[in-house]
């Protein structure tokens, strides 16, 4: 009987391993309708962007704009699961199907573009890597680190641009490269190292998460431009659209000035660009795949872009980041959408 | 009537039970390749569909990013191969340095557990008992977060005469440069080492012939110390050292144990040896007594004793257990990626993956390193185990 042990047990093999195969098939979008959630990949602990409180509920930038992704899918903002992933995880969790949107604090670049098989909605925060020291060592700027140790997280841009800068200004270091942020900035709070590089707004988030904040600073120099985006699969347009233009509504709501308050008394309005954003007018919704009213929903339920930059990174935060390069093109910044028409 | 022999009709070779086994067999092989096509199949094209590069290209192009620790030279600009080649010496030397010493400790530790020395015995058992059953990664994070974190800044380092000095940056010893004519030293550590081979062959042929032993130990210690000595001297003592020196941030010079891989490594050698213990009480108790009582009865003395009749014959049921245990050793030190140590699941696994996103021919690269690793130790263990196994004459 042993030849028929050896045959059940392949066959159970097969039966399982193309079940498990099959379960990629399918758009995107179809695929999110149909379970009922945006499963968005997050960041596992960083203060403004993703960052889960005492109840387990995350909040930040980032988890915004799933929970917008969800406003504009659903009509509800709470239908969201996330999975929160290290630096060196999250492209495999996309790439995998195990999320359908990666937001993630994470870097738009060409290789990832292209070779890692991703697409760039719009860019959620425009950032760019610095430097975070102790007061002690006496360091004004960064081209007096030659020697030093220095902290990073493990498969980001940051650790290639720290070697870049390095090798650029001809100086030494050694890099130790831990898997999560804390364990970084832990370690650079109990002296393993001299310095923590990240993007700006991670150093800022890490800084308040020390036990002494006063006693570090971050440096002046800004070595790399970090264009901070959502990623989806490559080659699912439809979901493309649907999270980029979600971006892109919460900033048409901040320019037209329609914010979570007004956005009821928003839709009398006799502006037509306002109108059409909000479904009054046009059928742009339906365009994308969505409900009509995807717009009010989102800000209703979430916010323009001035709302949830200031209520996570922002005045209303501890962080107290500035709008800078994130303030609208009208003003100064590079945040600028195409136009809903 | 004469019985008549019947031989039984063959039965149609749908029933014959040998063909049917074949038969089965064969379509279940086929089964099993049928599906690895389509696996293979199947990855390539959604792979393409999504536009991820494939292919082992990427071994090639520059990796970009800096490696704490490295036994071969290694910079920024060097290839993501290169990369693969740091993390597998990484991996290599804590491994090897961690079956060293868990083998040391772990020997050290099970005669002692069967020590007649009350204190000893329980002291041996306490540990075995503390670190087997702590999971090793909470072991790692202890050795790593809360020793070696609790060291001093490299400005407060503890300074042993200016030469060794500790710190949470790590252990600074002095490094040796070798000067021209240093060639002759290793020549002369060669010729000695060749040397006593020889002459624990000949020892050994000649205690079989006519019964007399020869001071082997001792003769082939003075011949490996003595003989790269005397080289050494006369080549005119081509060796200086470099001191390592607070310059700016750290210290500069000489070599450095970074306390990732001395975290690693005092956790892994500390765990596999509470298992290697229980391996080697269990190979000696596995000896019957009435061999130590033979040997007594004899007039040998208990250290000969332990030496000549136990401990071979012990080995025979250690070995192969203790193989497995060198084996787990080897694949936990993956666990290094956790505190920043880079070895070939941190670095290559990890971070190359990451960077150039090809998740299937970094994975299956590192998998297969591990597998060749471990079947080489299995094999090296086998082939040692055969050696010492018993063989009856």
């Amino acid at each position: 009987m042993k030849q028929h042990h050896g045959f059940a047990a392949t066959t159970a093999a097969l039966v399982l391993l193309t079940a498990a195969s099959v379960a990629h098939a399918g758009a995107t979008l179809e695929g999110v309708k149909k379970k009922g959630f945006v499963q968005c990949g997050v960041s596992d602990g960083l203060p403004g962007f993703s960052f889960a409180d005492d109840k387990g509920n995350f909040a930040g930038i980032d988890v915004d704009v799933c929970r917008a992704i969800a406003a504009a899918v659903f009509g509800d903002a709470t239908k969201v699961k996330y999975t929160a992933l290290t630096a060196k995880e999250r492209f495999t969790a996309l790439q995998s199907g195990e999320i359908d949107v990666l937001s993630r604090n994470t870097t738009w670049t060409s290789s990832r573009d292209s070779t890692l098989g991703l697409n760039f909605g719009a860019v959620t925060y425009y950032d760019g890597q610095g430097f975070l020291v102790n007061k002690k060592l006496g360091v004004k700027n960064a081209k007096e680190l030659s020697g030093a140790t220095v902290c990073i997280q493990a498969g980001t841009t940051t650790e290639l641009n720290l070697a870049d800068y390095f090798r650029a200004n001809k100086m030494k270091y050694t890099p130790i490269a831990y898997d999560k942020s804390d364990e970084s900035a832990k370690a650079m709070e109990s002296g393993r190292c001299d310095l923590l590089t990240s993007d700006q707004s991670q150093l800022y988030a890490q800084r308040i998460k020390l036990a002494k904040p006063d006693d570090y600073i971050v440096l002046p120099e800004v070595i790399s431009k970090e264009p901070l985006a959502p990623a989806v699969r490559h080659g699912d347009d439809e979901w493309l659209d649907v999270v980029k233009w979600t971006q892109f509504a919460m900033l048409n709501a901040e320019e037209l000035g329609i914010n979570s308050k007004n956005v009821d008394e928003m839709l009398k309005s006799t502006n037509p660009d306002v109108k059409r954003l909000l479904g009054v007018e046009g059928d742009k919704g339906k365009d994308l795949g969505l409900p009509n009213d995807w717009v009010v929903k989102i800000v209703k339920q979430v916010g323009n872009y001035d709302e949830i930059f200031e209520r996570n990174l922002g005045q209303g935060s501890p962080l107290k980041i500035k709008r800078g390069l994130n303030a609208l093109w009208s003003q100064g910044g590079l945040q600028y959408s195409p136009p809903v028409r | 009537m004469p019985e008549q022999q019947q031989t039984p009709a063959r039965p149609p070779f749908w029933n014959d039970p040998r063909i049917r086994s074949i038969g089965f067999q064969c379509i279940a092989l086929l089964g099993v390749v049928a599906f690895g096509l389509y696996l293979l199949h199947n990855t390539q094209t959604n792979l393409q569909q999504r536009g991820i590069a494939s292919g082992f290209g990427f071994l090639s192009s520059p990796a970009g990013f800096g490696i704490i620790q490295h036994l071969l030279p290694y910079s920024e600009s060097d290839s993501y191969g290169r990369v693969f080649w740091v993390g597998l010496f990484n991996t290599l030397l804590v491994s090897a340095l961690g079956i060293f010493l868990a083998t040391l400790l772990g020997f050290i530790i099970g005669i002692a557990r069967l020590s007649k020395n009350w204190l000893v015995a329980k002291l041996a058992m306490a540990y075995i008992e503390v670190f087997r059953n702590i999971p090793l990664l909470l072991q790692i994070f202890f050795w790593y977060f809360a020793v070696l974190r609790a060291m001093p800044a490299p400005r407060q380092s503890f300074n042993l005469g200016d030469v060794l000095f500790l710190n949470l940056r790590g252990l600074y010893v002095p490094a040796p440069v070798f000067e021209t004519g240093f060639w002759v030293v290793l020549v002369a550590l060669l010729a000695a080492v060749a040397a006593t081979v020889i002459l624990h062959r000949w020892a050994r042929r000649r205690q079989e012939l006519t019964g007399k032993r020869f001071p082997v130990v001792a003769t082939s210690l003075g011949l490996v110390l003595g003989l790269p000595g005397l080289a050494f001297a006369a080549a005119g003592f081509p060796l200086s050292w470099e001191y390592p020196e607070l310059q700016g941030f750290n210290f500069q010079g000489g070599l450095v144990v970074i306390p990732e891989l001395a975290a690693l490594l005092a956790a892994l050698s500390i765990y596999t040896a509470a298992f290697i213990a229980e391996i080697v009480r269990a190979g000696i108790q596995a000896v019957s007594h009435g061999q130590t009582e033979a040997a007594y009865s004899l007039g040998l003395r208990p250290s000969y004793t332990l030496r000549l009749v136990v401990i071979p014959q012990a080995l025979r049921v250690i070995i192969p257990p203790l193989t497995s245990q060198y084996l787990n050793l080897t694949k936990n030190s993956s666990l290094a990626a956790a505190i920043g140590y880079p070895d070939l699941v941190s670095i290559f696994a990890g971070t190359v993956l990451n960077q150039t996103g090809q998740a299937i021919e970094v994975i299956a690269i590192t998998m297969a390193v591990y597998l060749t690793i471990s079947l080489l130790i299995s094999l090296l263990m086998n082939w040692y185990n055969r050696r010492v196994a018993l063989v009856e004459r």
